[in-house]
């Protein structure tokens, strides 16, 4: 299947390359400053044109990894780096190259300050985030998953808002002790199987006795990185401290993380598990759609709002995903892939008036329509798609994983549809207070419209809305017969352990 | 029968080499007088590479000395390592001892005596020699911890450490003629061939003993207490020196301890392995976050370390000792970096310790603060950095002995310690700056540039490492 060039290795070192640039910068200040910003910009450009390659050099038809690449790293382990994506992990890359360069674009003028450190830190971000999604090995998963929490500490640390200190640390070390957990996992797979390979690892079938406790430690990981109720906490300390670019990553592809890791490893290596589990995660995503909700409507800065609405519309994707029906999974793939636009574009509209004003709390604005009308519609546009309005790609994600969930479980379905009235709500209602009403405040009466640069960074974004929106199979075809080949193989196992709970005891 | 051949010399080329080299340095030192210990600790870093040489060239396997010594793979990697670690303490401590006045020609040569001292532990087969290398080791530390003897921190240091290391030799005396008394034997030649199964009571308490004196060497808890306190009064090199070598050398005399003469009577000490690890650990890292002095700090990091580094003794199996192994190397290179920087922390040709003395490191002096935050992150085990594969391998050789429990409690006690590692990173890169350090010199710059490299470079390359240590390992359960 692969072609002659490493073309996932390539996507994800050439930022690195790019960073390395960046550091051997030499000057005065502002040079080094400018050089870095354009440094930065190009790599992450060239990474997206190159995984582009991978967009239309992948085969639609074909269920299973491609583009694949294997070299002995620790040939005495069975450890090696082995690189290759499928319908899931596929786009999930793409995401990752595309929001790389909106997030530079939108730090050009918000990050003033070691410029040359915040560009090296984003670009080592974005190899991270690739590796992630691309790696076969679980080893080098680790590695690429864990390591993401450096570039991360230093950003939100480095460059974040008044309490940045206690929102980094607290972002590490909830991350890293959900990670030591999955460690343990990974460590009594491989000590089982005698191998770190994730294909060979799906095709082993653990004992279901022993399943039970790999995969809770596996959710320890997954659940902090989603995040899911009660482990959401640090989720909205992050969001608001970190800077705008920051945000846009975090929830943007980082959150991705937890959901993919459900989906390459938890289901297809434990499935007997994943479904006596399944009520669990039901229940968690239940409680995370309404309670968080709820939180969103009760928040008077913007960031925050936005973030409990992240872990929101990430509770759909819990739920979706386990479902296990055609349905559900490709609902939740696709609520990732809009959450990921659409929450990143959130982000960066409050980062638009936060660069104006300096300020994010709600009751500081009011009535920008009438001073800023483009800035208006984007955010209106990215609202509605927030929301659920069909015709958006939040329309798709959501109905998909209602019409799944309600499949295999109506009272869920029925709860979580309440997310979608609570989500209008608290979002109509963060547009209103922002943007409608009078503008009676001297300071918003000066506030310019979208830059340039600001349109630029908006309109991949907004065309991306409506694509997925509007022609959704673009992007369900990517992972459709991924799905199909995933719930045959794991589906049927996991419905005997639903049938009868009692066969996973020992 | 006696005859000079049978005691086959030549496989103690190292340890000989290193004496005679020690006593004509000090032959040297005297007539010279203090104004060339430059020469002296160049002289003594050279005979340690040299020893280093010998030591890997033309090995040959076997005992010596009438079956006192033994040389194998085993000992030739903690030797490596050892003298490694000794020569790069030597080259710290250089410029240090002289901008403090302690430039004397001793303290190089006390260095290599504790390294002739650490390489005789290493290849100890019995319980004399054991008893013997690790004086010999302690006694010269006792010197150089309070080498500074004009001031009051380092004497107190060095009083410290010998008073509670002298405890802890008197309860390795004991242990071992408690072994002798019931076993009659003092070779761990002997031992292991005729300790099988069962173990009396007195045998028993004999090894509880023998393990109370060699937790005190490396400062597992609950024999720790004189770590922090002597890490903090002795001068710094010598603190790099002491958080380094003689750990190496402790470590693997404690593995092969248990796992030669008492290999068999694994299911007896697991359970004072498994509980001193895990009591290390956590007190390592629960105790380290209220700590305002760095090398205090460091010193419940190295207690921490050692807790990491046992939970592969633990185990008792073969990829348990290569994971000790490997964490060892690897804790010994990161730990020595560390103190790198620890040392270039001078303000006006002042050594300050503080943590709060590092803030804003990150602006004035980014090369040394991105050097800390590197050995941080691997300290607390973040991945890509060596760090890392040093838990990996030791929890992997946990989960395959069926040591879950332990497991949980290592990790979750690292995430702990994590915490501080990464606090250290947050005064350097989030808070505001206050005055810069002085130049770094090109000694230290030379021993920092080597060990990030190592540190965040390694696990590239790392395969021939990996097999290195398990092939080491594997030598002490050939049987």
């Amino acid at each position: 299947m692969s072609g002659s060039m490493p073309i996932l290795s390539l996507t994800t070192f050439l930022p690195l390359l790019g960073a390395v640039l960046i550091l051997i910068l030499k000057g005065d200040e502002g040079s080094v400053a400018r050089n870095a910003r354009y440094i930065a910009l190009w790599t992450s450009l060239v990474t997206f044109a190159v995984s582009l390659v991978i967009w239309f050099q992948f085969d639609r038809s074909f269920v299973g990894f491609q583009f694949e690449e294997k070299t002995a790293w620790l040939p005495l382990l069975g450890i090696s780096y082995h690189m290759g994506v499928d319908g899931i992990s596929m786009t999930f890359v793409m995401l990752s190259t595309l929001l790389t360069p909106i997030c530079i674009l939108a730090s050009w003028e918000a990050i003033e300050k070691r410029v040359k450190e915040y560009m090296i830190a984003f670009l080592g971000l974005e190899t991270l985030m690739v590796g992630t999604f691309c790696a076969l090995d679980f080893v080098t998963f680790y590695i690429f998953f864990e390591a993401v929490l450096i570039p991360m500490y230093l950003i939100i640390g480095i460059w974040g808002g008044p309490r940045r200190v206690y929102a980094s640390i607290k972002f590490f070390l909830f991350t890293l002790a959900g990670s030591v957990l999955m460690l343990l996992a990974i460590l009594a797979m491989y000590s089982i199987t005698g191998t770190a390979d994730i294909p060979a690892l799906m095709a082993y079938g653990f004992d279901p006795a022993i399943q039970k406790w790999l995969w809770l430690a596996l959710f320890a990981s997954f659940a902090v990185k989603v995040p899911m109720w009660p482990v959401h906490t640090w989720l909205p300390d992050a969001h608001v401290e970190a800077p705008t670019a920051g945000s846009v990553i975090l929830a943007g592809v980082l959150l991705k993380m937890g959901a993919y890791g459900f989906l390459r490893f938890s289901i297809p290596m434990l499935p007997e598990a994943s479904a006596y589990f399944t009520p669990l995660v039901y229940a968690m995503s239940v409680v995370a759609v309404i309670y968080t909700s709820l939180i969103a409507l009760a928040q008077e800065d913007m960031k925050k709002l936005i973030a409990y609405s992240s872990v929101a519309h990430m509770g759909f994707v819990t739920a979706g995903i386990f479902s296990m029906t055609q349905e559900g999974l490709e609902g939740a793939l696709f609520q990732m892939l809009s959450h990921g636009v659409v929450s990143g574009a959130l982000f960066l509209c409050v980062g638009v008036i936060y660069d104006r004003l300096h300020t994010r709390e709600i009751a500081r604005y009011g009535g920008l329509v009438h001073r800023m009308p483009k800035y208006a519609v984007v955010f209106m546009i990215f609202t509605m798609a927030s929301v659920g309005l069909p015709g958006t790609s939040g329309f798709i994600g959501e109905f998909l994983v209602m019409v799944g969930v309600f499949k295999d479980n109506t009272w869920v379905a029925l709860l979580i549809a309440t997310g979608v009235i609570l989500g209008a709500a608290y979002m109509l209602w963060l547009y209103r207070r922002i943007i409608f009403g009078e503008l009676v405040k001297e300071d918003l009466k000066t506030m310019l419209d979208l830059s340039l640069r600001e349109k630029v960074i908006f309109a991949p974004l907004l065309l991306l809305v409506f694509w997925m929106g509007i022609y959704p199979i673009s992007f369900t075809s990517i992972f459709g017969p991924t799905v199909t080949d995933f719930i045959q193989d794991y589906g049927p196992r996991m419905e005997a352990v639903a049938a009868d709970p009692a066969a996973t005891n020992p | 029968m006696n005859s000079f051949i049978d005691l086959n010399l030549g496989l103690a080329r190292p340890e000989i080499f290193l004496a005679i080299a020690a006593l004509a340095l000090l032959v040297i030192g005297v007539s010279l007088g203090d104004r060339h210990t430059r020469l002296i600790a160049w002289a003594s870093v050279a005979a340690l590479v040299i020893a280093i040489v010998l030591a890997i060239s033309d090995k040959a396997d076997g005992l010596a000395f009438h079956g006192l010594f033994i040389a194998d793979d085993f000992a030739c990697y903690a030797k490596v390592l050892s003298f490694g670690a000794a020569a790069l303490a030597i080259i710290m401590s250089l410029d240090y001892a002289e901008r403090e006045g302690m430039a004397r020609f001793e303290l190089p040569l006390l260095m290599l005596m504790a390294t002739l001292g650490m390489s005789l532990m290493i290849s100890a087969n019995d319980l004399i020699s054991l008893y013997v290398g690790l004086e010999l080791q302690s006694l010269a530390l006792y010197v150089v911890a309070a080498i500074k003897r004009d001031t009051i921190k380092s004497t107190e240091a060095g009083l410290k450490y010998f008073v509670l290391g002298a405890l802890s030799s008197g309860m390795l005396l004991y242990g071992s003629s408690l072994i002798y008394g019931f076993t009659g034997s003092t070779s761990f030649s002997v031992l292991a061939a005729t300790l099988t199964g069962d173990a009396g009571l007195g045998l028993i308490v004999g090894i509880v003993f023998l393990c109370a004196g060699l937790a005190f060497k490396i400062s597992a808890v609950p024999f720790h207490m004189w770590t922090p306190d002597v890490y903090e009064g002795a001068p710094t090199p010598i603190t790099a020196f002491f958080a380094a070598a003689p750990k190496v050398a402790a470590i693997t005399l404690f593995a092969r301890v248990l796992v030669g003469p008492f290999g068999d009577l694994v299911g007896q000490w697991q359970q004072i392995i498994v509980f001193i690890s895990i009591a290390s650990m956590i007190l390592g890292a629960v105790a380290a976050i209220g700590q305002k002095n760095i090398k205090r700090l460091m010193a419940y990091s190295s207690i921490g370390n050692v807790g990491f580094a046992l939970v592969g003794l633990a185990s008792g199996t073969q990829e348990g000792v290569s994971g000790l192994l490997i964490y060892m190397a690897i804790y010994v290179v990161m730990t020595t970096g560390t103190f790198a920087v620890i040392l270039a922390m001078r303000r006006r040709g002042e050594a300050v310790e503080q943590i709060s003395d590092l803030a804003g490191l990150s602006r004035s002096q980014p090369g040394l603060a991105w050097a800390l935050a590197i050995f941080m992150f691997s300290m607390a085990g973040i991945p890509p950095f060596a760090g890392f594969f040093g838990k990996w391998f030791v929890f992997l050789a946990a989960i395959q002995a069926g040591l879950n429990v332990l497991a949980v409690i290592g990790v979750l006690a690292s995430v702990v310690s994590a915490f501080y590692y990464i606090r250290i990173i947050k005064v350097m890169f989030f808070d505001q700056p206050t005055e810069a350090f002085d130049r770094v010199t090109p000694t230290l710059r030379i021993v920092l540039i080597a060990t990030v490299f190592v540190i965040s470079l390694g696990f590239i390359a790392g395969s021939p490492f990996f097999d290195l240590s398990a092939n080491a390992a594997s030598v002490l359960f050939a049987e």
